[in-house]
């Protein structure tokens, strides 16, 4: 009776899991001619799940019912919307990336198998209630990772960025392992309910150790500063499709996850876990803008970007409200479309050869030669910078608002000081654009796909997005809601 | 008694050998030290009456570093004359870990047979209760309640394989040899060889 229920509530991981290992045997045989045809299958496999999860988010399920496997998993309305942003950005670097890879002759049909087993786990880390399945969902999404940071074997850098992120990865897994282990010797249990229940009492050094190192090793999973390091490196060497999936999917699935490990597990200690979310935010937003500055690589500036956004995002968490984890998310899925948008955007300078050009000097006066594509990068970075009335401008204005009303005033103006110095290099983007000399370096010719992805992020943080805000923000609420049903 | 005695034969052997590990110079040494500490820490679990995990120990542990040996043997270019001339020197020592670890053996299971050892839990509540095989009770809780991480263990490992290969797999374009004994048995003298008859002076043309 258990496993039906259960079963059924996990239906679109079984689908993911299922597709994942159906395409697998198409990719043995079909060898790498079978590319196309897997990539296309997958994307259909991650928009059935897309619809499969959706009624969950829009019906904002919460309460005992969502639990599974004798709640180890819980598939409620919060982990519902992480998912979907979770399929949305797997789904749109499948569709970028056989363009990217074909030039190189390098596109092998597992790329899309990793990608799909790659969200599976993250599914599988958003819905987790347990340490366990956090730590099997973790590993599942970062094996697929490091494989696909590497993808370009035969380039320097890729390789280079897939064994940076493997050793990286490796010891923040070993360092949140160690606090798992401290945390269930402490408080006697791995479900996150019981870990809460064991910590009611009060915390002690054992206790704080643990989850010290618990935090430690997912805001390296974010790449929250301090452990923002390989970020850069990794962002700039693995290939641009995969760098546009590490900087939207896995990034949602860490935050998410980092906020059910805080306001579940950690949640009868807030003050515990407050502060070091208050420290890594304001760390990451001060650090991100900072180190954008002198970049010239716009991969390496869009990496110091993402570590700026998430500092954004932590002051949502930062707050232990119900409004402050809806704002989170809010801003989620706004940075999900903006970081889509710009490594689209990034995809489609190519030389006439389809060489991808990836620095500042290449961008020159690219209104003048490119108009269509300079206005779409020109929305983007004036949204990322926080300018109204773009999105990004609603994104910080709902996390801001959540910092203030917790009393967190301190948090919110250094967070707003320092999006003022991160201005700074989105709007050199647009004078390097719209007011230097063209040197007409972007020959390339992008493909139909390309635009309707850039199209569809651009719209979806174009003004005209603000008629959505307040359905969005109802279902943010009720995935926050049923974050704090289950705490 | 023999239960504490093998304790601390077990807790001894373990740290001493742990220790040697990171101080061996030779890392071929290290390696073998390493492989006794696994041994050692089985010792331990059996004691606390985890048969499964000692197992678990030997042949995962164990097993494992014997191809990590291997690894290291490759890597590090170790001069293997050079180790074996002082195997006469050293033969007493490895006769007395050798009979360490029988005397082990014996110990442990004497001491699994006695009974098991309280540790850790002074109200008993966690120890295993006696005569319950833990290897059925692992696989009874892992078939049904840990049902879904246990499939998803499943493809973490596949994941690993198809990471493996993809970062490793190279198609090889070149021509091997093989050998088609019906295709050599069917050539003809006429179809390999032609028969030329030059002039004096003049040369063939091939």
């Amino acid at each position: 009776m258990e496993l039906t229920t259960s079963l059924g509530l996990i239906v679109p991981e079984l689908v993911l899991a299922v597709s994942g290992l159906i395409m697998l045997l198409f990719a043995a045989w079909g060898g790498n001619e079978a590319s196309k045809p897997v990539s296309i299958a997958c994307c259909v496999a991650l928009g059935g799940a897309f619809a499969l999860v959706a009624p969950s988010v829009c019906g904002g399920y919460s309460g005992p019912g969502t639990l599974a496997f004798y709640g180890q998993l819980r598939i409620d309305a919060f982990a519902g919307f992480a998912k979907l942003m979770i399929y949305a950005s797997a789904g749109a670097a499948l569709v970028v990336a056989p363009r990217y890879f074909d030039r190189l002759n390098a596109m092998k049909p597992e790329f899309a198998v990793l990608v799909i087993f790659s969200a599976l786990g993250m599914s599988i880390m958003v819905s987790a209630a347990d340490l366990i399945s956090l730590y099997i969902g973790l590993e599942l999404t970062s094996l697929a990772s490091y494989v696909l940071a590497s993808f370009l074997r035969d380039d320097d850098k890729s390789a280079e960025a897939g064994l940076k992120y493997f050793v990286l990865g490796a010891l923040a897994s070993g360092i949140l392992l160690f606090g798992s282990s401290l945390i269930y010797g402490f408080t006697g249990s791995t479900s996150f309910a019981g870990i809460s229940a064991g910590m009611a009492g009060g915390l002690s050094g054992g206790m704080l150790f643990g989850l010290i190192f618990v935090m430690a090793g997912l805001a390296f999973k974010i790449s929250a500063v301090p452990f923002h390091m390989w970020t850069p490196d990794v962002y700039e060497g693995a290939p641009t499709p995969v760098t546009m999936f590490f900087a939207s999917a896995p990034k949602v699935a860490a935050v998410a996850l980092l906020a059910r490990v805080s306001l579940e597990a950690f949640g009868s200690q807030p003050d515990a876990w407050q502060q070091i979310v208050t420290f890594a935010a304001i760390a990451s937003i001060v650090v991100g803008a900072l180190g954008a500055i002198g970049q010239e690589n716009l991969k390496r500036l869009l990496a110091f970007s993402s570590i700026n956004n998430v500092g954004f995002i932590l002051i949502g968490l930062a707050t232990a409200t119900v409004a402050g984890a809806s704002s989170m998310l809010l801003y989620l899925v706004f940075y999900v479309a903006m970081t889509v948008g710009s490594f689209v955007a990034l995809l489609m300078l190519t030389d006439a050869e389809g060489k991808p050009l990836e620095t500042f000097a290449d961008i020159k006066g690219l209104s003048t030669t490119r108009p269509a594509l300079a206005w779409c990068l020109l929305l983007i970075m004036f949204s990322l910078a926080g300018i109204p009335p773009l999105m990004g401008f609603y994104g910080k204005l709902v996390v801001f608002q959540a910092a203030v009303e917790a009393d967190l005033i301190a948090l919110a103006a250094i967070g707003i000081a320092a999006s003022v110095i991160g201005a700074f290099y989105y709007l050199k983007f647009i004078k390097v654009m719209f007011f230097d000399e063209a040197v007409d370096r972007v020959q390339g010719k992008a493909d139909k796909a390309q635009w309707a992805l850039l199209a569809l992020a651009t719209l979806a943080i174009s003004p005209f997005a603000w008629l959505l805000t307040g359905w969005l923000a109802s279902l943010a609420d009720g995935a926050a809601a049923a974050l704090f049903f289950a705490a | 008694m023999i239960q504490v005695l093998a304790f601390y034969l077990f807790a001894i052997m373990v740290i001493a050998s742990g220790a040697l590990v990171v101080l061996a110079r030779n890392p071929v040494h290290s390696v073998l030290w390493l492989i006794l500490a696994f041994f050692n820490a089985a010792g331990l679990m059996i004691l606390v009456g985890a048969e499964f995990i000692a197992m678990l120990l030997v042949i995962v542990y164990v097993g494992a570093v014997a191809v990590l040996f291997l690894f290291v043997v490759m890597m590090l270019n170790i001069d293997f004359a050079e180790l074996r001339a002082g195997f006469v020197k050293n033969a007493p020592l490895s006769v007395a870990v050798a009979v360490i670890l029988l005397a082990e053996i014996v110990l442990g299971i004497g001491a699994y047979r006695v009974g098991l050892i309280e540790l850790g839990t002074p109200d008993g509540t966690a120890a295993p209760i006696l005569g319950e095989s833990n290897i059925e009770n692992i696989g009874i809780l892992l078939y049904s309640r840990y049902l879904f991480l246990f499939e998803m263990a499943g493809i973490i490992l596949l994941v690993a394989m198809i990471g493996a290969i993809v970062l490793t797999h190279r198609e090889s374009r070149a021509v091997r040899a093989h050998q088609d004994i019906t295709k050599q048995n069917m050539r003809r003298p006429e179809d390999a060889t032609e028969m030329k008859r030059p002039e004096v002076g003049q040369g063939v043309e091939l």
